[in-house]
């Protein structure tokens, strides 16, 4: 069995005569974190969103599991097994996280809006969709915070859920877009743990700004700039390549 | 605001006794005027499906009342009365079918296209009915008999006797609220809340939006569909006018005067929206001036006024004032 | 068709088309920059219409009424903009969509109570009243070929302003990046009450010029209004050129079905905003 979840080859995306990802092929294995990182504007959440089907692209191939998704809709490929986390909070504000994760779970269930069972079941009550939300829920440490409104907790605890909401969606890759995004030191210390936790489960995609996060969870790294991928290896070897060095790292760890 | 608060339900439930006894103690005239308001509460509900739960702002719903009245209309022979078994039926399922194809246009789209092509679509419909002698054109149709509601030739129910149909409209609504309220939190009322509050998250989650949109649409075109087959049965006569735009914007009106998303709302609001709309139609005259007559002055003054100071409606301005989070475990 | 008759439906699907597209530029400008809908649009047009009537009795010529209409529905809804509007650029769409709603009862009874309810007529003047002779006994109006040139020289004028002037650009940036253009020192305000301006501008003069030939009656606003929403979804909210592509086609199949096959013509036009929902759910020209 592959342990290959996710390929894409030669991803590019034009707006107009812009190509803000051009060319850009990885790979994702089980049991392994491949972090994608770049300056602002390289294209990293443009190259997430072309994966993660929230923008078709405009030449290349993504494989999921062995199945081509290339063109689906964001639905179709998180039914079949790519769960996204977003950098700007994505989540029900005015719901409990409890809610939060048990609609996410939910998903999970076959979808026939149109049977009139799904329109006189109880949601709180079925036990399954509660036992994948109870255990989403208690990886992402939110446990003692079920019942309080999505809205009104901190930010940590928001990325926490958007995580939490992913996680219940049983996903095989996960693609994490900035989870560290905004959060202060023990904060970003707990996640770290948490996506530890998760790897050897899942393929993991992650798009992070926080270095040191990077080099203490990637087992590959992509370096892009300008939309294109300029180098790719493991941590050691992109830290000692003198073109990223020169275009991103120079500045942060010479 | 999904959960209503203790205060407002013993409130509700004492306002539903009080409709229970009107009949018999109300005269023939007010007995049919709450009828009615009982039937566009239906259809308040119907919208509130649509708005206050998925968050579709349809300015078109009232194509569906329309609809079902036209559907009975052509369906009552002309020298004796059909069953309300086969009339009641195909009125429903005609407004549901239209609204299933139209909604299937028009469920693509988002935002302000949305309301502007429901709009369009209904303004269709109303367009092919005006326009054509054949469908009673801009003149009307009679329903030239109420429906039999009969067991056999066991006369059930007459719905010619107005505390009859009073009785028999409260229990639709009853019906519609219950349905409504069950589906509510029912794995699809879930469902289009959260497509209310973020679609995008939910089609990342997995959810085919495009379906469950399409279903709220169907459903809620085919209650409307309901409320217009009573209202035919009741008033006997169906035009234009009952599937145009003014009529759909009435509904948002009361949607939003009574609080969106809970139906209890929608009922409160038909009521509110009428009574003020019969409280223009008979202000006095004043010195030379009949105040009545230029109601619709007074009405969109109104309008503008609540849109402008009290926006979530009535129940809304209660939930404001004891600040409750707007969803919560039950 | 022979050729005079065709000739004759080209040039009236022309005129309906570009008297559409006077409104839907409004409507879509007005949407596109500061994000608000407004079901009352018709009833600028029936303001017009009205003041058509009005003035060009009291002052004795279309030419001037057109002047001083213009300036009074202008005013009319500037100070509307300054009242209501700009309180509801950042409110739901579900609430403008209620708030004018209530204006359109509001100005059908106002109009009720200036005007009554009667069908007026407009005169045409005297200079626009011949007829251009196609054939033996077929000929056309002249007045309906000033109708379709005012209408053109409106449409170049607004071009010119928006893509050439500093005004334009100003408004450009407003639509694109409301924060920015303000950080820059852009008087957002003004440009916004500028816009409503000139869509309430259009829509008159819209209603003005199309008063000698519709005459002018209670309800006209509401029915050019259904036409306007078909033409912005269609062309795609926000893009002016994609109101005027949209206005000539909706000219061109209304004029040409109610000819052709007049049985189903009241639907031929929503039936081609159902095939353009179908191909494209956000008009053809998306911004």
């Amino acid at each position: 069995m592959s342990d290959t979840l996710l390929t894409a080859s030669g991803l590019t995306k034009r707006f107009g005569g812009l190509a803000a990802v051009n060319n850009v092929s990885l790979e994702l294995w089980r049991d392994r974190i491949h972090a994608v990182i770049g300056p602002n504007g390289a294209g990293k959440s443009t190259l997430a969103n072309l994966l993660s089907g929230d923008l078709p692209p405009t030449s290349g191939e993504v494989c999921l599991g062995g199945v081509d998704i290339t063109g689906w809709s964001p639905e179709r490929i998180s039914r079949q097994g790519l769960g996204r986390s977003y950098q700007k909070t994505n989540i029900f504000p005015p719901f409990t996280v409890w809610d939060n994760v048990r609609l996410a779970a939910q998903s999970r269930q076959p979808q026939q809006p149109w049977n009139p069972w799904a329109w006189w079941q109880s949601a709180s009550k079925s036990i399954a969709i509660n036992d994948r939300a109870t255990r989403a829920i208690e990886l992402s440490g939110l446990q003692d915070r079920r019942n309080a409104i999505a809205g009104a907790i901190s930010h940590g605890e928001q990325r926490q859920l958007e995580i939490a909401m992913t996680l219940a969606t049983a996903p095989q890759v996960l693609l994490l877009d900035e989870p560290l995004a905004g959060m202060g030191v023990a904060e970003a210390q707990r996640m770290v743990e948490l996506l530890l936790k998760l790897k050897p489960h899942h393929a993991m995609l992650l798009v992070e700004h926080d270095m040191d996060a990077v080099f203490a969870l990637a087992d590959h790294l992509t370096v892009m700039v300008n939309g294109q991928a300029i180098a790719s290896g493991t941590p050691a070897a992109i830290r000692s390549n003198a073109e990223v060095q020169a275009a991103y790292l120079g500045e942060e760890h010479a | 605001m999904e959960v209503l608060p203790r205060s407002v339900r013993l409130l509700l439930v004492l306002a539903l006794a009080a409709l229970a006894v009107f009949p018999f103690v109300g005269s023939d005239f007010y007995v049919q005027m709450v009828t009615r308001m009982m039937i566009l509460a239906i259809f308040a509900m119907s919208l509130d499906l649509l708005q206050g739960v998925s968050g579709l702002v349809s300015l078109g719903h009232a194509a569906y009342f329309g609809l079902a009245g036209y559907a009975l209309a052509f369906l009552m022979p002309q020298n004796e009365a059909a069953s309300v078994w086969l009339t009641l039926p195909l009125s429903v399922l005609a407004a549901g079918l239209a609204a299933l194809v139209i909604g299937f246009f028009v469920v693509r789209t988002h935002g302000i296209y949305f309301i502007m092509v429901t709009m369009a679509f209904a303004q269709m419909v109303f367009f092919l009915f005006f326009d054509n002698k054949v469908l009673g054109g801009s003149d009307g149709l009679y329903v030239n008999f109420r429906p039999t509601v009969n067991l056999g030739t066991w006369a059930l129910l007459d719905l010619d006797n107005k505390k009859t149909l009073y009785l028999v409209t409260l229990g639709a609504m009853l019906l519609v609220y219950g349905f409504l309220r069950r589906l509510l939190w029912s794995p699809f009322g879930r469902a289009l809340a959260g497509i209310r509050v973020n679609e995008h998250r939910m089609r990342a989650l997995g959810f085919a939006t495009f379906g469950y949109k399409l279903v709220a649409f169907t459903l809620a075109g085919a209650l409307a569909g309901l409320a217009g087959y009573l209202w035919g049965v009741q008033t006997g006569y169906i035009n234009p006018e009952l599937m145009g735009f003014h009529m759909s914007a009435h509904a948002i009106m009361m949607v939003i005067l009574g609080g969106m998303g809970n139906f209890a709302g929608a009922i409160v609001g038909a009521f509110g929206f009428e009574l003020v709309l019969h409280l223009f139609k008979d202000l006095p005259q004043v010195g030379s001036v009949q105040l009545g007559k230029h109601w619709q002055l007074w009405m969109g003054s109104f309008i503008v006024l609540v849109v402008v100071f009290a926006p979530r409606g009535l129940l809304g301005l209660a939930g404001w004032f004891s600040r409750r989070p707007e969803d919560g475990d039950v | 068709m022979d050729f005079p008759t065709f000739l004759i439906q080209l040039l009236n699907s022309v005129q309906y088309g570009l008297l559409l597209f006077m409104l839907a530029a409004g409507l879509t400008l007005i949407f596109g920059i500061m994000g608000v809908v407004n079901l009352a649009h018709g009833s600028f047009y029936m303001l017009g219409a009205y003041l058509a009537y009005s003035l060009s009795g009291l002052l004795g010529s279309l030419t001037l009424a057109l002047m001083v209409g213009t300036l009074l529905a202008v005013a009319f809804g500037l100070a509307l903009e300054w009242l209501l509007f700009r309180h509801f650029y950042q409110r739901d769409h579900l609430d403008q969509v209620l708030l004018t709603f209530g204006l359109i009862y509001v100005f059908e009874e106002l109009r009720s109570m200036l005007w009554g309810d009667d069908v007026h007529g407009v005169a045409i003047p005297a200079l626009l009243g011949d007829a251009i002779p196609l054939t033996d006994n077929l000929s056309y109006p002249v007045y309906r070929l000033f109708m379709s040139a005012v209408c053109v020289a409106l449409a170049l004028g607004l071009y010119l302003l928006i893509s050439k002037t500093r005004l334009g650009m100003k408004i450009r940036a407003g639509a694109a990046n409301r924060e920015m253009a303000e950080a820059l020192g852009i008087n957002i305000k003004l440009i916004h009450a500028i816009v409503f301006a000139i869509g309430v501008g259009l829509a008159a003069v819209a209603g003005m010029i199309a008063a000698p030939v519709s005459s002018v009656y209670p309800n006209m606003g509401s029915q050019v209004l259904i036409m306007c929403f078909v033409v912005v979804v269609i062309g795609g909210i926000g893009s002016v050129r994609g109101a005027l592509v949209a206005a000539l086609l909706v000219g061109l199949v209304d004029t040409f079905g109610k000819v052709l096959l007049p049985a189903v013509s009241g639907m031929l036009v929503y039936m081609l905003m159902a095939a353009v929902l179908l191909w494209k759910p956000e008009g053809l020209f998306k911004q």
